[in-house]
């Protein structure tokens, strides 16, 4: 709780400085794609938006391994604050990705290997949601949520190499981890600055949500036990 | 600038879903700390917000 409440002011003003300088370069100042003209200026909030939807999966993953080995509770709060907010990305990579290829591939949508993992994604986030709140006993939920999220893991790397495997309408990675990335550097800063801002403000919304569940659950231990200490013997 | 109406809902939707979720949480935040402080008769401990 101390060191959320430390780290949360600064990742905002971290999260609103560069996604604001990525979003005004992306949009006025970076160059036009030769082939896709001004559209491109839309891969500087859906680039951003794929990566945490992916990771913000990848997280929930992770805390519900140390929900289910551990039994960490607060991996458990963790887990159920993410879902929404991981849920909201990914909505905004598919609504993004749709306004991105009706002016470049002429439709809306298009049952690409790319886009359906991405969909499938968005329903595990919705599942999760779902489940965690299904149970009177919330134990029961976190751990049902838990084997959720690590059976729907699998859907991360068919997400990641969809491209590869499968002839998609959708391009292939312009950056990676191992290679140089196939960008014109007018355009990839922007595009880093645009991720790294989102990717702060993911992490402070997930922070600031898991500290006021923590402080509700706090609140919810104080009045059962003012409640039965008022009980009649 | 080409293909503007795709653009400008792109990036509006690109401010106002992460912006939703920030304020909400810190809305959440606030009132549960104020419900918190006003339930919780115990003396604060330094430092602890």
């Amino acid at each position: 709780m101390r060191l959320s409440g430390v780290l949360v002011p600064w990742l905002s003003a971290g999260a609103l400085v560069l996604t604001a300088i990525g979003l005004v370069w992306g949009l006025f100042f970076a160059p036009a794609d030769w082939q896709q003209g001004d559209a491109v200026r839309i891969m500087y909030i859906h680039v951003p938006s794929a990566w945490l939807a992916s990771a913000g999966y990848a997280a929930l993953a992770a805390c519900s391994v140390a929900s289910l080995v551990w039994r960490h509770p607060l991996a458990d709060l963790a887990a159920v604050e993410i879902g929404p907010v991981g849920a909201g990305f990914t909505a905004l990579c598919l609504a993004t990705g749709s306004l991105w290829g009706k002016p470049m591939w002429g439709a809306w949508w298009v049952w690409d290997a790319r886009l359906t993992s991405v969909l499938v994604l968005f329903f595990l986030y919705l599942g999760h949601i779902a489940l965690v709140r299904a149970f009177d006993d919330p134990v029961r939920g976190y751990r049902a949520g838990a084997i959720l999220a690590l059976i729907g893991a699998a859907d991360l790397p068919i997400i990641k190499f969809s491209v590869d495997w499968w002839n998609t309408l959708h391009q292939p990675d312009t950056i990676t981890l191992t290679g140089a990335p196939h960008m014109y550097i007018g355009m990839l800063w922007p595009l880093l600055f645009s991720t790294l801002g989102y990717t702060l403000a993911f992490a402070a919304i997930v922070l600031t949500r898991t500290r006021a569940a923590v402080m509700e659950r706090r609140i919810r231990g104080l009045l059962m036990a003012r409640a039965s200490a008022q009980e009649p013997a | 600038m080409d293909h503007l109406p795709f653009i400008a809902a792109s990036y509006a939707l690109g401010i106002l879903i992460p912006g939703a979720f920030a304020v909400a949480a810190f809305l959440r935040v606030g009132s549960a700390r104020r419900r918190l402080a006003a339930i919780d008769a115990r003396p604060r401990r330094g430092g602890t917000r």
